[in-house]
Formats: C-alpha cells, sequence, structure tokens
C-alpha cells in the first residue's frame, strides 16, 4: 500500500486515532510520519515510541490537564538501590533495578493494570527466589521484634534474635545473595 | 623496491603457467566447500518443517526473562557488574557441562557483526546484542532449540523455539532450564509481582509465547486484516517475521501474548493455543474457497513463482518472501512438485542479508546481495526442479 500523505512511498506505518469516540486510519511512509511527528526517535531506543506511551500510561505526560495531581504525588520517589527517579522511569519506560519496584511501590499499581489487568502474580513459584520470599519476611518480623527487645533492654533475648537474623541473611552467599551490587 | 618487484614478477609467472590453473581451480573449489559448511551451519532444528500443523505455524517460540537480585539491570550496571554476571554464567556452563551437554557459549563482543546479525535472523538473539556487546552473551544448544541469553534488556533471556505448534512442549522445556538457572544465581522474585524485570510489560511471569504463522490464503482473501484486528482484541500482538517492529513480508506473521502478569504460565500458553487453532481453521477454509474459485490459479501463482526462484538474476529479500510463500502454498496443497518444508524454511534464513554475507565471507552491497539471493536460491531448489 502507498503512503496516503505522498503517495510515493510504501506505506509502512498505520496511525489509528481515536477522538470523540470517531475513529480514523491512515497509513503513511516513514517520512511522512516522522514529519507529522507520528514517529519520535529516541537515542536509546529503535523507532518505536514506547517510552511515550509509558509517560502517557502514568499520567507523567500533563495532556489536558488531568495527570498534573498525581505527578506531583509520585515525582519525589526514587530508587534507594540505583538511584532512578519514578519521573525518569517514566521517560525511559525502564526500571534500573529490582529494587525499583518496591522504591515506586503503589505508584505502579495503575501501570501494571493497564498494561496487564490484574496487578498480581499468579504464575510459576521458583523454588529459591520462592522460599527466600519466606525467608525474607520472617527477618522482617524478626527485625522487628529486635527494636522491640533492645527497647525493651531485654539485651540476652535480643542477642539470640540477631543471631537468628545473621543465620537466616547467610542462608545465600551465591551471585545476587547478600546485600546491593554498588557501583 | 627491488624485492617487491621480484615478487610480482614470480606472481606473475605461476598465473600465467598451467599449474597455477589447477590452484585457482582447488583454491574454488575450497570455496565452495566452505560455503557449503557454513549453509549447514546456518541450519537450527526450528527449520525442520515437522511437528503437529507444520504446514501453518513455521514454528513456535517461548522466552522467559529473568533477573538476579541485588544487580542493577543491564542498561544501568557498570562493566563490572556486566563482567560479573557473564563470568559467573560463562563458569556455570563450564563446570555443568553434564547437565548441559553441547552448549556452545559464544562472547557476542569477540563475534565479527556479520556473525551477529546472522544470529538475529536465526532468532538467537535480538537486534539489541548487535548494538551493546561487551560482557554480553549467548548460550545455545547444540540443536539451537535452547538458548540464553546474558545481559540483553534483562540479565536473563532462557529461549526455546521449536518447529510446529508445540506451545505446552516449549514451555515445560524453557521451564526446565530455568530451573536448571535458579538453582546457580538468586533471583529477583517478588511474591506479589512475580519475576521482576526491567520492562514493566515483562514483569510477573516474564513469559512470551509466540506463534510464527504462514497465512499466505488469509491474505489472499483479503480477510487477514478484519481477523487481525480480532486478535489484537484478545490482548495478543501481531508482528512480522523479525518482531516489534518490522515489516510483515512473505505472509508470515508472529503472533504472541501481551499480558505477562496476572495469569499463569498455562492460562497464557492456551489463550494463544486456541487462538492459533481458529487461525489455523481460518486459513484452512480460506484455502478451500481458493481450491473451488480457481485450482488453475493457484497453480499458475504457485509454478510462476517456482519459475522466477529458479531463473531469476536478482532478487530483492521482499520480492523473495513473497515468491516463497507462493510456492510453499502449492506445495502445501499439492498443486506443485513437492519440496521439503525444511528446504522452504532453510531458504528463509538463508536468503536473509547478514546470512548471504557470511555465506560468502566477505560483505555484500544492497545489488551485490540481490545477486547472491538469487544464487543461492537456484542452487538449493536445482534439485526440486
Amino acid at each position: 500500500m502507498l503512503c496516503q500523505s505522498c503517495g510515493k512511498n510504501n506505506a509502512s506505518v498505520h496511525v489509528t486515532q481515536i477522538v470523540n469516540g470517531e475513529k480514523t486510519e491512515v497509513y503513511l511512509c516513514e517520512a511522512c510520519a516522522r514529519e507529522k511527528g507520528e514517529i519520535i526517535d529516541f537515542p536509546w531506543e529503535g523507532k518505536f515510541p514506547l517510552h511515550q506511551f509509558f509517560s502517557g500510561f502514568m499520567g507523567l505526560v500533563p495532556h489536558g490537564g488531568g495527570g498534573t495531581a498525581k505527578k506531583a504525588a509520585s515525582s519525589g520517589l526514587q530508587c534507594s538501590a540505583c538511584g532512578l527517579t519514578h519521573a525518569q522511569f517514566g521517560q525511559i519506560g525502564r526500571f534500573g533495578c529490582s529494587r525499583c519496584y518496591e522504591a515506586f511501590g503503589e505508584a505502579l499499581i495503575p501501570l501494571f493494570r493497564r498494561l496487564h489487568g490484574n496487578p498480581k502474580h499468579m504464575g510459576k513459584i521458583p523454588a529459591r527466589a520462592g522460599a527466600d520470599v519466606k525467608i525474607k519476611k520472617e527477618i522482617e518480623r524478626l527485625r522487628q521484634e529486635l527494636q522491640k527487645k533492645i527497647a525493651e533492654e531485654a539485651f540476652e533475648e535480643a542477642a539470640q534474635i540477631r543471631d537468628e537474623i545473621r543465620r537466616l541473611e547467610s542462608g545465600g552467599r551465591r551471585l545476587g545473595g547478600g546485600s546491593f551490587e554498588q557501583r | 623496491m627491488s624485492s617487491d618487484n621480484h615478487e610480482k614478477h614470480e606472481e606473475k609467472q605461476t598465473f600465467s603457467g598451467k599449474s597455477s590453473l589447477e590452484e585457482i581451480v582447488r583454491q574454488n573449489k575450497e570455496l565452495e566447500e566452505q560455503e557449503e559448511e557454513r549453509r549447514k551451519e546456518l541450519y537450527s532444528r526450528w527449520m525442520e518443517g515437522t511437528g503437529p500443523d507444520a504446514e501453518f505455524v513455521i514454528s513456535t517460540r517461548v522466552r522467559l526473562a529473568r533477573n538476579i537480585c541485588n544487580f542493577p539491570f543491564p542498561s544501568l550496571a557498570s562493566d563490572e557488574q556486566l563482567e560479573k554476571i557473564f563470568g559467573m554464567v560463562e563458569r556455570t556452563f563450564r563446570e555443568h557441562q553434564d547437565k548441559l551437554p553441547g552448549f556452545r557459549f559464544l562472547n557476542i563482543h569477540a563475534l565479527p557483526p556479520v556473525y551477529r546479525q546472522v544470529l538475529v535472523e536465526k532468532h538467537l538473539i535480538s537486534p539489541l546484542l548487535t548494538k551493546e556487546t561487551y560482557a554480553r552473551a549467548l548460550a545455545v544448544a547444540e540443536d539451537e532449540v535452547v538458548s540464553f541469553m546474558v545481559n540483553e534488556e534483562d540479565h536473563f533471556r532462557i529461549q526455546c523455539i521449536l518447529p510446529g505448534l508445540q506451545l505446552e512442549q516449549a514451555w515445560l522445556t524453557a521451564s526446565r532450564y530455568d530451573d536448571l538457572l535458579e538453582s546457580q544465581v538468586d533471583y529477583a522474585f517478588h511474591e506479589e509481582l512475580g519475576f521482576l524485570t526491567a520492562c514493566p510489560t515483562n514483569v510477573g511471569t516474564g513469559l512470551r509465547v509466540s506463534v510464527m504463522l504462514h497465512l499466505p490464503a488469509l491474505v489472499i482473501t483479503r480477510r487477514i486484516n478484519h481477523i487481525l484486528a480480532a486478535v489484537n482484541q484478545v490482548s495478543l500482538a501481531v508482528r512480522g517475521l523479525y518482531g516489534e517492529g518490522t515489516e510483515m513480508t512473505g505472509n508470515l506473521f508472529q503472533i504472541s501474548n501481551q499480558i505477562t502478569l496476572g495469569q499463569s504460565e498455562e492460562e497464557i500458553w492456551q489463550n494463544l493455543y486456541g487462538v492459533t487453532r481458529q487461525l489455523i481453521n481460518q486459513e484452512k477454509k480460506a484455502r478451500e474457497q481458493l481450491l473451488n474459485e480457481g485450482r488453475e490459479k493457484l497453480e499458475d501463482r504457485a509454478g510462476r513463482a517456482f519459475g522466477i526462484l529458479l531463473h531469476a538474476r536478482l532478487l530483492t529479500s521482499q520480492e523473495a518472501m513473497q515468491l516463497l510463500s507462493d510456492v510453499r502454498l502449492g506445495v502445501d496443497l499439492g498443486l506443485i512438485k513437492k519440496i521439503p518444508t525444511r528446504v522452504l524454511n532453510e531458504l528463509l534464513v538463508v536468503t536473509r542479508p547478514g546470512c548471504l554475507q557470511y555465506l560468502k565471507g566477505r560483505p555484500l552491497n544492497a545489488y551485490e546481495r540481490d545477486l547472491e539471493r538469487a544464487v543461492q536460491i537456484q542452487k538449493i531448489l536445482q534439485d526440486y526442479k
């Protein structure tokens, strides 16, 4: 099919616009699509404006005014492990590390809902990493317990809990185990 | 200077002598043998042309995105961090050869660019790995059914690619290698969100299942657009032969899941399976309709395509793909002489730009590639005249 704008080149971009429920479809060649702003090149990605979609999804790009409140609430978020901010994530559409998921927390739920529908994992649970989830929870609980014992000045019991935490933490000494790899 | 002249003089002599003619013949033969050897190398098991519904489904692919916890994802990782992961995987493959027999471990950075392109064309690495090469690796089984990309967008991408429609088999195989990998590294896994990935479109199962379909009759009868629109409605993506952003040529369509979170792996592949079955049924109906409307028209189409493929001197990639599709349809319907599906699948890969240059052992410009494409097709189809 030929481009509907210049009528010369082969159409390779299919643009569907829905404005007030009216659907229009146009087939364009790459050059015309770029001229009309349907394709935006990012230096770190191909020609697919994926990041823009994400920005739109997350309400980070104010279109018509709706997203500004959300923007203010989430823009302060930053991942303490890799340093990526929620705003940067909105621009590049990629997380910096697995800790970003925790750091951005609730702010990600609307995105997951739009992308996937149900934002809860229903699939495979890996044998070891799945077990780790349980251990991590236990460590968390013990840490709180430890704080309590220290506050109560029950040092003997606190030491026991500390040893238990250490034992659980030393469970995995493989690559990826332990603390976050700093650059 | 004088020794230079001397050498030139000698060279002239050998070229004019009788023994040099033999030498040239011998060299040519060597080059051809080398080319033949390389052509064999280009073969992967998914091209076999067997498996359920191989008439419609060229291949089934499953990939799992996995990451190590406590490491930044490759795009933000430092060279040292990438090296650490690279080194760990290399070691693992060396130490566990009993569980991973016949696996090759390839350092992408050390490969010539043309070979990287070949790996893309064989669906073993993504285009991203031809650009970002440092501390990137591909570990691939001998039959190339199972492979691991290391330090792509995620730390690991596990892939299983099989001929025909074999979604369950491909998922189970990939999952087994997933377990094996998990016994060696600590995965980034979240109990609510599942496997954590660099892109939010992969989080959860990290699973992408896809089938490569040949649907010529739906294209000829102009039903394809309607049908693909319906496929989009059930959260499946339709792409060309080489994934995102590639053109749909040769009547080949890649259908894959978009949702990775909130559904189990079984639900995901079964959903794709159901839709694929329907597409196959529609394609069958369209083929019957075309046969009823004018068998001779299809015979003519396939015969002409075969003739052009056998005799053309210049073939663009686009034209070759279309002609190969016409021939494939003719063969599937028993309208022209049988060419093994395996041969047609191999041709899909051999005629790609990277593969052509790899076969010849030198860079080729677009014009030279069109020439070489025609030569290769002729060579391979010669036996089926």
